[in-house]
């Protein structure tokens, strides 16, 4: 082999690296961000049912009682009807 | 039950701003933090309307879509919350909000500005429900007490109603049937606490007496 084609084949090898360094600008990556939902990073929460009363709570709860919470909840909303209160 | 929201009847608002002093008593809301407050539209003019505004606990909320530390959470019964001890105080959520909830307090120099600060329908937040650190972080946590929002149960017109979704939506729906006007008949005091079957709306008041 002589000495040009030996440069000749170097220089067609590097060509041939440099079209594929140049072509891979042309792909059709996204340019857009893709929202993805967070996670919450934060520390737990008990349930509100879930906890001892205190003073301040009102009657008849007691730790766990998801029920008495409830009914508690939805006497304390129907409060706010006065047309229920006064019919 | 559904999910906890607030629905304010703009009928009945009289721009009291009981709920907005209700809610600073109950939390010891800092100087400069506002988590609800009383907007008046059209103010001075006949026909003026007010409507008692904080975070309406957004099904979808954007606050929670834009938070890079990812410190808001949603629970069981629809209330968004958030972890203080997370927040970086950045106030993306204050951009995102529609309803200018968060709050910021300013009490240092340099234009500080602390760690969000918002309504919590009264549910406190990541802390042990009734300890002293929940207090002094969130507020007071009276849902676990079994209470309803402190603006709410105080509105004195019951304008502001707090609570399961589906039942203040029937209560405003039976106020609303009750009111028995319609388009812009639908205004003014009589028009808001409805009238007895087959009276006037409101009695006028006789001349000379107080109104």
């Amino acid at each position: 082999m002589s000495l040009r084609s030996a440069v000749q084949r170097v220089m067609a090898i590097a060509m041939v690296g440099a079209c594929a360094v140049v072509l891979t600008g042309c792909g059709e990556s996204s340019q857009v961000i893709r929202y993805q939902q967070g996670k919450y990073q934060g520390k737990t929460d008990s349930k509100p049912w879930d906890n001892e009363p205190s003073p301040f709570s009102a009657s008849g709860l007691t730790k766990g009682d998801r029920i008495a919470w409830e009914t508690q909840i939805k006497t304390r909303n129907q409060n706010q009807n006065e047309y229920q209160r006064a019919e | 039950m559904a999910r906890m929201k607030f629905l304010c009847d703009a009928e009945r608002c009289i721009e009291c701003n009981g709920c907005v002093t209700a809610c600073k008593q109950e939390h010891e809301v800092p100087w400069g933090v506002n988590r609800r407050r009383v907007v008046t539209i059209n103010d001075g003019v006949p026909g003026e309307r007010s409507i008692s505004v904080a975070c309406m606990h957004c099904s979808d909320a954007p606050c929670m879509a834009v938070c890079p530390v990812d410190c808001f959470y949603r629970t069981e019964q629809g209330v968004v919350l958030h972890d203080k001890d997370l927040c970086i105080g950045c106030g993306y959520c204050f951009y995102a909000c529609p309803f200018g909830a968060p709050q910021f307090p300013q009490a240092g120099v340099f234009g500080l500005r602390g760690k969000m600060d918002k309504c919590t329908f009264c549910a406190g937040g990541p802390e042990k429900d009734g300890s002293a650190e929940e207090f002094v972080k969130y507020g007071r946590n009276r849902l676990s007490e079994g209470k309803l929002p402190a603006c709410a149960e105080m509105c004195s017109t019951k304008a502001l109603l707090g609570g399961d979704g589906d039942v203040i939506a029937d209560i405003y729906r039976h106020r609303v049937m009750k009111r028995g006007a319609k388009g812009a008949e639908v205004w003014g005091w009589g028009a808001a606490y409805g009238k007895p079957e087959g009276k006037p709306a409101a009695a006028q008041p006789t001349a000379g007496a107080k109104s």
